[in-house]
Formats: C-alpha cells, sequence, structure tokens
C-alpha cells in the first residue's frame, strides 16, 4: 500500500515558487492498477517520483507498506528502491549494453550466479515476448520493443509496485495498446501494484481500476475509473472524458444546423448518458416498445470499462407527446442521464 | 637504401641512432605523463561531472574549486609552465631535464586539458539513463563506473585520442627544456645547425605517429558506438 499525507513540493524556479504538489492525500492499493491523469505540468511525474524518492517532499511523508521512506537515506533508500521498478517515456535503457545486459544490470549485484541471472533474464524476456532479441542492442529496436525491454528490466529486481511515467506516450496507438496489455498481464500474473502516469484518457480506460485527476498540484478528484467516467465533478475530468468520447460533438453539430440533426415538429433530440453499470438492458427497444415511441439513433458511442458498457446515445424520438414525457421519466428512474438537446414539441 | 639517405638526407643520415633515439624518447614521454594525466584527468572530470548543478553527488564548494583550478591551469601557456615549474619538477623528479625532467611539466600542462575534455564528454550523458540507475538502487560510484563511464565510452575514447595528439606537440616543446625528444631533435639541429632534411624527417614521423593515433582512436570510438 502506497499512503501519500499531506504531501507538498515547491521548486523554486528563477526565483519564483513553484507549487508542483499540494497537499496531496492519497491511498494507492495493493495490487492495483492506479492511474494519475493530467495535462503537462499538473505535477503528476513529480508526485509518482516521490514514490522511490526521485523526488523529496517539500513537506508530508509518504508510506509505503508501512514503511516512512521521505526519511530513507543512503542504502535503506536504495534497498527500498530495488523494490520499485520503474519505466519511462523515453524507455532510458543502457544503449551500451545488449537487452540481456539491460535486463541483468541491477540483478549483477545481488549475489546470484551467473547461471541464475541467465535464466531470471530468460523468464523475464518471455514474459515480454523478446525471447529472441537478448543479444540485440537497444538501437536495433523499435519503440515498443524497447519499452517491453524496459518492463522485463524493471521487473529483474522483483519488485512490489512498478511505476510508469507515461510510457507510452512515445508510441503509436496499436503498440499502445500492446504494451497496456503487457502491463495489464504483469498485474494479473505478479501481483503487482502499477502506477500509471499519463494524460491520455485512453490508457486509464484500458487498464487502470482507479484513477486520480491532477491539475496545477492538486488532485481534484479520485476514485473508481467507472465512477469517473461516468460522473465527472471536475471541470478538467469532464474535459478529458469528453476526450476519448466523439457524443460531444453533437452540439457541434446542431449549433451547425447539420443535416442530422434536423427534426420536424413533434420531435425531440435527446443525449443518454449511462451512469450505472446498466446498459446492457435494452434501454432503447424497451422505451420503444412500451410507450409506442419511434427512437432513432442518430449517434453513439459506448465503450468498455473493464467490463461494463459506458458513454451514451444521441437519439430522435418521435411519437406521442405525453409518452416521450413518461419516457424520459422512466429512463430518469433507471438511472440513465437524460438531457433534452433539441426540442421542436409544442409547448 | 643507404645510398638513398646520403643522397637526400644526407644530415639525417649521419645521426641515424640519434634520430632513432628521440622517437624513443619522444613516446617515452607520451607513455609516462600519460599514464599520470589519464587517470588524474578522468578522476577531475568524473568530479566536475558529478559535483556540478543537479549531478549525483552535488557538492557546490568541491565543483567550484576543481572547475577553478582546472580553467587556472588552462590559461597558462605551456612554455611558461615548463619554466614556472621546473623547482616543483626538481623536487618530483630529481631533476628538470631529460624525459624524467618533462613528466612533471607534461602532466601538469595536458591534465587540465583532458579533465575538460572528459567533463565534456560525460556532459553528453542521457540524464534518463542516470535517473534508471537511480530509481533502480543503485549507489553513486557503481552508477559512475556502470553507466556515467560505460556509456560514455565513445567519447572519453575521443577525448583521449584528441590529448594523445596535443601530448605529443607539446613534448616537443619540452624539447626546449632538455628533455630531448623528435621535438628536440629538430630544433638542435634542423633549426639551429640549418639542415632542413632533419627537421622534415622529423615531421614526417610525427605525422605518422599522429595519425596512427587518430586512426585507432576513431576506430575504437566506432566501435563502442552503439546507437544507430
Amino acid at each position: 500500500m502506497i499512503e501519500f499525507k499531506d504531501v507538498n513540493k515547491t521548486f523554486e524556479v528563477d526565483g519564483k515558487v513553484v507549487n508542483a504538489v499540494q497537499n496531496v492525500n492519497l491511498t494507492i492499493k495493493d495490487g492495483e492498477i492506479f492511474g494519475i491523469i493530467g495535462f503537462s505540468g499538473a505535477g503528476k511525474s513529480t508526485l509518482v517520483r516521490m514514490i522511490n524518492m526521485l523526488e523529496k517532499p517539500t513537506s508530508g511523508q509518504v508510506v509505503i507498506n508501512g514503511t516512512e521512506i521521505t526519511s530513507l537515506k543512503g542504502k535503506a533508500l536504495r534497498q527500498q528502491r530495488k523494490k520499485i521498478g520503474m519505466i519511462f517515456q523515453h524507455f532510458n535503457l543502457f544503449s551500451s549494453r545488449t537487452v540481456g545486459g539491460n535486463i541483468a544490470f541491477a540483478m549483477k549485484k545481488k549475489g546470484l550466479s551467473k547461471l541464475e541471472i541467465d535464466k531470471k533474464v530468460d523468464e523475464l524476456l518471455d514474459i515480454v515476448g523478446l525471447s529472441d532479441k537478448k543479444e540485440a542492442y537497444p538501437s536495433q529496436l523499435s519503440g515498443g520493443q524497447k519499452q517491453r525491454v524496459a518492463i522485463a528490466r524493471a521487473l529483474a529486481t522483483d519488485p512490489d509496485i512498478l511505476l510508469s511515467d507515461e510510457s507510452t506516450s512515445a508510441l503509436d496507438p496499436r503498440t499502445t495498446s500492446s504494451i497496456l496489455q503487457l502491463l495489464k498481464e504483469v498485474n494479473e500474473r505478479l501481483g503487482i501494484t502499477i502506477v500509471v502516469i499519463t494524460h491520455e484518457m485512453q490508457v486509464v480506460k484500458e487498464i487502470c481500476d482507479r484513477v486520480a485527476v491532477m491539475e496545477n498540484g492538486n488532485v481534484v478528484e479520485s476514485g473508481d475509473v467507472f465512477q469517473i467516467f461516468a460522473n465527472p465533478v471536475a471541470e478538467i475530468t469532464k474535459e478529458f472524458v469528453d476526450s476519448t468520447t466523439t457524443l460531444s460533438r453533437i452540439y457541434q453539430y446542431i449549433k451547425d444546423e447539420s443535416e442530422i440533426t434536423k427534426i420536424e415538429k413533434g420531435e425531440v433530440i435527446v443525449r443518454f448518458r449511462y451512469l450505472e453499470r446498466n446498459s446492457s438492458e435494452a434501454l432503447v427497444s424497451m422505451i420503444s416498445r412500451k410507450f409506442n415511441l419511434d427512437v432513432n439513433i442518430i449517434f453513439g458511442d459506448v465503450e468498455l470499462i473493464g467490463e461494463n458498457p459506458i458513454g451514451g446515445l444521441v437519439s430522435i424520438i418521435r411519437g406521442d407527446q405525453k409518452n416521450i414525457q413518461d419516457a424520459l421519466t422512466y429512463l430518469k428512474e433507471k438511472n440513465v442521464g437524460v438531457e433534452v438537446i433539441k426540442d421542436a414539441r409544442v409547448a | 637504401m643507404q645510398e638513398l639517405l646520403n643522397t637526400y638526407l644526407p644530415n639525417l643520415a649521419e645521426k641515424l641512432p640519434g634520430f632513432g633515439q628521440a622517437i624513443v624518447e619522444t613516446l617515452q614521454m607520451v607513455a609516462k605523463s600519460g599514464v599520470f594525466i589519464f587517470f588524474i584527468g578522468l578522476f577531475l572530470g568524473i568530479t566536475m561531472n558529478v559535483t556540478k548543478k543537479n549531478g549525483i553527488l552535488e557538492n557546490k564548494i568541491v565543483f567550484q574549486i576543481v572547475d577553478k583550478v582546472v580553467n587556472l591551469f588552462r590559461s597558462i601557456p605551456f612554455i611558461i609552465l615548463l619554466a614556472a615549474l621546473i623547482p616543483l619538477t626538481r623536487m618530483i623528479s630529481g631533476t628538470a631535464i631529460g624525459v624524467q625532467g618533462a613528466i612533471v611539466p607534461l602532466v601538469f600542462g595536458t591534465t587540465p586539458f583532458f579533465s575538460r575534455q572528459v567533463e565534456t564528454a560525460l556532459a553528453e550523458m542521457n540524464p534518463g539513463l542516470i535517473e534508471a540507475a537511480i530509481a533502480m538502487g543503485e549507489s553513486p560510484l557503481s552508477i559512475i563506473f556502470r553507466v556515467l563511464l560505460r556509456e560514455c565510452i565513445p567519447g572519453l575514447v575521443r577525448a583521449v585520442t584528441i590529448t594523445i595528439i596535443n601530448l605529443i606537440s607539446l613534448t616537443a616543446m619540452a624539447g626546449a627544456v632538455g628533455a630531448g625528444g623528435l621535438g628536440d631533435f629538430a630544433i638542435r639541429f634542423g633549426y639551429q645547425r640549418n639542415q632542413p632534411d632533419v627537421t622534415f624527417a622529423s615531421v614526417v614521423v610525427l605525422v605518422i605517429i599522429v595519425t596512427i593515433v587518430q586512426v585507432l582512436g576513431n576506430f575504437i570510438s566506432n566501435k563502442y558506438t552503439k546507437t544507430a
């Protein structure tokens, strides 16, 4: 378990004091994948670097499994760091060492024999799917392969925690997915707690269990990923959520009087948002049958967060005025977010 | 062969054993002072690198002292250093002349240059690799030897190459205080006795030595360059 207790970090840049991290209280549970999302400069990288003390907090405590690491120094700190693996945006592989040499780097001083190290390197290469690249140099690998080597290297000391600092930001979308899958696999297979820093909502969506949203050094919102996605509270969170869905584009279309948003008298455009884990119910066909309505879906974006669908639909509803009203009330009772965005009903 | 020498390089032909001796002396000066320069310069270069701002052993005082001392010695012209160091040279080597007497001034004249070269080579290091090593729980000493020096081998080899070449030209100047070697040989016979063939032969040999050092340096540096 990683606990941040009233953690602050201030830098002085050209005589100006910058509050990189402010009053952060956060608990990351064992075995979960915890995301920290924010735009660049939000302080997420500084926050995560306090877990292995690459940054020292100005005040407050960071406690890992009961050990207050903020006060550790010298050898004790180095021992603690060996239990925390880290991967980086630009991989940071040793260019003068082979793939095998990179992975073996941190193992050489653990009193393991050459044979044991070699065996462990092979195991790790197998986990990351690069068994044939042991003798290659980093410069001969693609970005995704480099990150795989970095992951293997980070796992070499059997850490309890893996920190991932924008580890997919330099990769193309397909490679990003494969690296995220690998992280998820590592998390499930080895039970390692993973802390992921990212500015991409997609990363959070694909692998994180819980997430903290950061802005200007503050954690503005944190919790279960589904909850955050379904009911974003802070402005910045809404921005992130919107960044991953095309649904908000409907407002632009309406403003531009686009063809698909033209409705006739008595019709209404409604945006439904799934707020709970209930969208597996056949809501659309249900209301059209139950209230005798025509529901024409013009726009939709439904995705899976973990195993739960999230997202929403924009539909044109046509039918008896009272029935429309009843249907909307019914949906609200079912805890579906209902928002009438264009109304051509007679008042 | 002997005839050819007699015809075209008559003065040199007369003193071939002395010429051979001069070449050996030059190489001795380079080798003996080179060992000291290499280790002291490497130490100072590393010290500057690790103690500078944001270095792994940041230490303002140590950095300022080493940095300033290096600058001080770099700004003294070698020919003046040679003369100024004579008392110290006598104290350390027991003599101020000959190969033995040249070592001390060569070390003082070249070490600051080399340590600056080392510092520059190490500064090219990607700081991300140092950060990765710190995150892996490596000690500063381990980071210096297993990451910093190792990753910078190509740049360090270039630094050694250029320093050796520099050193060779300084040994010629050391000849002025009676150090012997090719420079001394060329000045004594080629210049003072107006025997241009001696100067010519000395220059040719120096060019050959410098070329060998440069080619070897490039070869080793490229061999260790692993980035595409």
